[in-house]
Formats: structure tokens, C-alpha cells, sequence
């Protein structure tokens, strides 16, 4: 069943690169509404009351993080985050070349909501081709006075600062990405305080993602009812999830939040043929997985949360019957290992170790002691860092050794990969 | 300094309220100038924003696309993360490294290509998928890169790793 598009529409039939075709679709005109008529008040309680839950992972109310900010004259910054590198997920880097003013109206206008004084857009540095793009249609909303001195007329100004990435997942946690701005290591910040106290510079920050800022020009033309009303009540609105993996049309589908994962494998394609379903990851490389038995689950914040993984960011990783689970997690053991900022010890020595017994267990050289300890380290390296990245080792792997117990055994009883398609795989 | 990187400086330092702001993307510059981040972009960053050069290598050496060391001509970066593993980046990798002859991080004796294996590059719907000088290729079979091979040797791109 198709559903209706709204921050994907035209993406793929429309150059909305072309700011006459944007406008033409009813680009811009948000913005106009509530330059001329809405207090910035009176945007931060449409937002609030449509109940928009943060797109970039930690799903946190967007309403409500606004307004956290004190009323105390200093200058305020909007920072989005493009730094998008959460494995399984492509959504960011699309709307930010395929739909670049619909973002700048998303930031300009939550920028006039919070009052910022300046906006910074983090691209991660591998986007070479997006900022290309976004840089271009930046210059032409300036021209035609969406952004910059006395926007549309009015009395607000606000200008957007390019900033980008050099290589570093960790800059997508957000006081990391600001320690980034600020021009030093991308090490994240002790909370409190919270970047709404003392962000960026040490002024009152917001710090949001690309895809929750593309939501706002369209909740503020519909209106947070319209908003509100798809989905379930407590994660509503529609969200892009990002299909990839053993799925045959992979990509990225906006869907209504709260239909069910087997759905959503059935509106991408659904499996390759004569394959089974093994696992999916929902919510990107830092989520557990959920498993054949949980097609009817929800995807949606509270539905994933009540299955202890999580919706994230929506890269939603297929994974069929010719999967190596043990492969699967070294593969993710090994993507915290690289990027673990090494601040926290837990994360640092903990993410390695976990990468090195996963290395040994699928090269056929694991022992038993080596599982029994997989199936403990979680309690020394999970809620002891400074941010979520070192929570994000275990629960993946986690998951699939509870669901898949035999599988790691038999690595170690066969000294070599027993699900055949990737045996004898070398591992760097 | 050189002219034109005295030039980008200022106009860095004026995009920001505080000068470090400025270093990362002044590095980005040099890089794009020399290859990678040699001696003299070091200092010349840390007169810029008014660090040490000691500060400035601490900084430089946490971003993995800036290089502390030269790199080839050509720099294929392999995602080797989830879900490129699932569609053949294991494969892949092991193609092109046999093809080049090298390692991780390694520079073909000619100068000409740096391989490296990266993490997600947020292309998993057209996996496995690399960038070559930071442009994308997606659903790169071994026999399509032995084609893309072909085309970048025949190639000369401005910089490895390109600014804007």
C-alpha cells in the first residue's frame, strides 16, 4: 500500500534543486506564514503540540528541546546535524542534495522559532557531492531573500554557516559535533550541561537533524493536528526508514510510523527468492535486532523500545537465511572499534576487546570462555561512557548471540564458520 | 605564508565568532593544495588560530580524511560496514586489493592509488558502494571496478581528496 509522501515528495520525478519548482510545490510558503504571522512562540507550541520526535536517533521530543533554551539575551545557535554515518542509514545525504531548500526553509524557520542568532549545517565530510549542491541552492535562496538580512521582508535575519566534517562518526553525537565546530577533537562533552545551557561556544544551542527540520515547514503549513494524527499518538508522523541489505529493492521509504516491520520488508521488494528472514537490524548499526517472530512489531519509538532495541536513526538492515550472524556482529564490532573517540576506557579497551574475541570466534579460533565472556562484558561497557556510542557495542551483538547461541558454539566446535557462505572469510 | 592560503584564512577566521573554528576547514585547503597535511600546513594553521603546531597535529590526527601522510593520486575508500558486507563488499575488497597489490592504507609504488577500507558511507541501498576521491560509485562488482579502473588511470583529477 503506498503511502502518502511528504518530505520525499517530488524526490525522484521533480528537480528540487530548481527553487521554482520548490516554490511551485508549495515551497517556502510555511516560512512566509510565519514571518508574517505567527510569533516565534506560537511556532515552537505547533511544534510541540504535533508532538515530532527527533529523526537523528535518540527520538527526543523537538518541542520540548526548544524549549529548554533560557531567556537570558545571550546569542542562541541552531546547529543541523548532517553528519549523517549510523550504519544502514541514507536518508540525510538524500534530502540534503535531492531537496536542499526544503532543508533551508526547515532551518530558517526553526531558527526564527527559537530566535538563533546564526545557524550551522554539519555535512559530514564525505559528502562531497551534497554540500556541492547544497552550497549552490544556498546561494540562490540569499539571492531570493529566504536567508540572511531581513528574510522575506521581515525583521529577522539569520545566516547559515557551512561547516564540514573531516572523517569522524563520533561528531554526529551532538556536544562531539560542537566540540568539532569549536575546531578541535570531536570528543564528546560531559552533561550536563546540556548544550540548551552552554552549547556551541558555551551559548544556549539546539542542536537538530536534517530530517526532523524538514518535518517543521510542513507541520507549520498542515498543522500539528494533521501531524499528530498519523501514527501512534506517543511517536506520530510519517519518518523515512532505510531499507538495505538482503531486500530486493532496497532505498528509502517514508512511511506512516507504526506499520509493522514485515511491511515495511514487503514494500521493499521483500525477500530475495527461496530466502528466509534471519534477523533485521531497525534502527541502525547501534540497535539489536529484532527476528522472524517480530514481523507484527511496530516501527515506530515506544513499539521498538518495548522489544529493547530501538527505532534510531531507521537504517533498517534486512539480513536472510545465508547470513553469518558472527560475521554480522564482527562486522559491527569492528565499526566501534574504529570509531570510538578513545575518551572512555569502556568504549575504548572494551570496544577492542569485543572486536578482537569476534575476530578470533569467526576465524575459527574462538574458545567457550571467549562466548561467556561476550555474553557478560555488557555489563562493564554498557552506561559507563561519557555518550551513547559505547552503549552501542553490545546490543546487537547481544541479540543475536541470545537468539543465536548455537551459531557461535558451532564456530568454535567446527573451528571455522559453519553457515558456508562466508567461510573461510579473511577478516582484516 | 602562501598568498592565497593567507587569503582562505582570513576568510575562514571571518565566518567564525572564535578563530579555531577555522582550523579543520583551513587544513581542508592546505590538503587540497599538497596531497595531505604536510609540516608547512601545520604551521601555518597553528599561526592562523593561534595554537600550537603540537595542538594542531592532536586536532588534525582525529579526522580521518585529513592525511598525515601523502596518498596516491587516487584514493578508493571501500565501505566494509553491514550492509556492503551483505552485498559483496568482502568480495570487493579482497578484488581490488589483489589488483593494486596493497594493503589497508597502502600507495601502489607508482604513486597512483591508495586503497583503504572505510565505515558506512551511507550508500547501503546501492551496496557495496566506494568513493574515489570522494565521488561515489555504487554497486561496484569486481568486473565494473576493473572498468572504473581503466577510466581513472586514463584520468587526472585536480586533488585526492577534493574541497568543495
Amino acid at each position: 500500500m503506498p503511502y502518502e509522501p511528504v518530505i520525499t515528495k517530488g524526490i525522484g520525478q521533480l528537480d528540487l534543486t530548481d527553487v521554482d519548482v520548490y516554490r511551485s510545490e508549495g515551497g517556502f510558503e510555511a516560512l512566509e506564514r510565519a514571518l508574517t504571522a505567527m510569533t516565534p512562540e506560537h511556532v515552537v507550541n505547533e511544534i510541540s503540540a504535533s508532538n515530532l520526535r527527533g529523526r537523528g536517533g535518540a527520538g527526543f521530543p523537538t518541542g520540548r528541546k526548544w524549549g529548554f533554551l533560557p531567556k537570558d539575551g545571550r546569542p542562541r545557535y541552531l546547529v543541523c546535524n548532517c553528519d549523517e554515518a549510523e550504519p544502514g542509514t541514507f536518508k540525510d545525504r538524500m534530502l540534503l542534495s535531492a531537496t536542499p531548500f526544503q532543508l533551508i526553509e526547515g532551518m530558517v524557520l526553526s531558527a526564527y522559532a527559537i530566535n538563533a542568532a546564526k545557524i550551522f549545517l554539519y555535512i559530514r565530510g564525505e559528502f562531497l557531492d551534497g554540500s556541492r549542491v547544497f552550497r549552490r541552492s544556498l546561494a540562490t535562496a540569499y539571492e531570493r531573500g529566504f536567508v540572511g538580512q531581513r528574510i522575506l521582508g521581515s525583521h529577522y535575519s539569520v545566516d547559515i554557516a557551512i561547516h564540514r566534517g573531516a572523517g569522524a562518526y563520533i561528531c554526529g553525537e551532538e556536544t562531539a559535533m560542537l566540540e568539532s565546530i569549536e575546531g578541535k577533537r570531536g570528543e564528546p562533552r560531559l552533561k550536563p550541561p546540556f548544550p540548551a545551557i552552554a552549547g556551541l561556544y558555551g551559548m544556549p544551542t539546539v542542536v537538530n537533524n536534517v530530517e526532523t527540520l524538514c518535518y517543521v515547514p510542513h507541520i507549520i503549513n498542515r498543522g500539528a493536528t494533521w501531524f499528530a494524527s498519523i501514527g501512534p499518538q506517543r511517536s506520530p508522523g510519517p519518518k523515512i526508514m532505510s531499507v538495505s541489505g538482503h531486500i530486493q529493492r532496497p532505498g528509502n521509504y517514508e512511511v506512516p510510523l507504526g506499520i509493522s516491520a514485515g511491511e515495511l520488508i514487503e514494500l521493499a521488494g521483500g525477500l530475495f527468492p527461496n530466502r528466509t528472514l534471519k534477523a533485521i537490524q531497525p534502527g541502525g548499526g547501534s540497535s539489536a535486532a529484532i527476528f522472524p517472530e517480530d514481523l507484527d512489531t511496530g516501527i515506530d519509538f515506544d513499539s521498538l523500545a518495548a522489544k529493547k532495541t530501538m527505532l534510531g536513526s531507521g537504517g533498517f538492515v534486512v539480513m536472510d537465511d545465508t547470513t553469518c550472524m558472527v560475521r554480522a556482529a564482527l562486522t559491527l564490532a569492528r565499526f566501534f572499534e574504529t570509531e570510538s573517540c578513545g575518551q572512555c576506557t569502556p568504549c575504548r579497551e572494551g570496544g577492542q576487546w569485543v572486536a578482537r574475541l569476534m575476530r578470533r570466534l569467526e576465524a575459527g579460533e574462538g574458545s567457550a570462555p571467549d562466548i561467556r565472556v561476550l555474553e557478560t562484558i555488557n555489563q562493564t561497557i554498557t552506561g559507563t561512557n561519557l555518550c551513547p556510542l559505547g552503549d552501542s557495542i553490545m546490543p546487537f551483538l547481544g541479540s543475536v548471540l541470545r537468539r543465536y547461541p548455537q551459531e557461535f558454539a558451532d564456530h568454535v566446535a567446527a573451528a571455522r564458520c559453519p553457515v558456508g557462505a562466508n567461510a573461510g572469510v579473511a577478516v582484516a | 605564508m602562501r598568498a592565497d592560503r593567507e587569503r582562505r584564512g582570513r576568510e575562514l577566521l571571518a565566518k567564525y565568532p572564535r578563530a579555531q573554528s577555522a582550523l579543520v576547514p583551513f587544513l581542508q585547503f592546505c590538503q587540497q593544495q599538497d596531497g595531505y597535511v604536510t609540516r608547512e600546513a601545520i604551521e601555518d594553521a597553528a599561526g592562523l588560530v593561534g595554537i600550537t603546531p603540537g595542538q594542531v597535529e592532536s586536532i588534525a590526527s582525529f579526522y580521518s580524511l585529513l592525511f598525515q601522510h601523502p596518498v596516491g593520486t587516487h584514493v578508493i575508500q571501500v565501505c566494509r560496514t553491514l550492509s556492503c558486507m551483505l552485498r559483496g563488499s568482502d568480495e570487493l575488497q579482497r578484488h581490488i586489493k589483489a589488483r593494486l597489490g596493497v594493503g589497508q592504507m597502502e600507495t601502489t609504488p607508482d604513486g597512483m592509488f591508495t586503497y583503504e577500507e572505510v565505515e558506512c558511507l551511507a550508500a547501503c541501498d546501492r551496496a557495496p558502494c566506494l568513493q574515489h576521491n570522494l565521488e561515489y560509485e555504487y554497486d561496484v562488482t569486481p568486473a565494473k571496478f576493473d572498468e572504473l579502473l581503466e577510466r581513472w588511470r586514463a584520468s587526472k583529477p585536480a586533488a585526492p581528496l577534493a574541497a568543495e
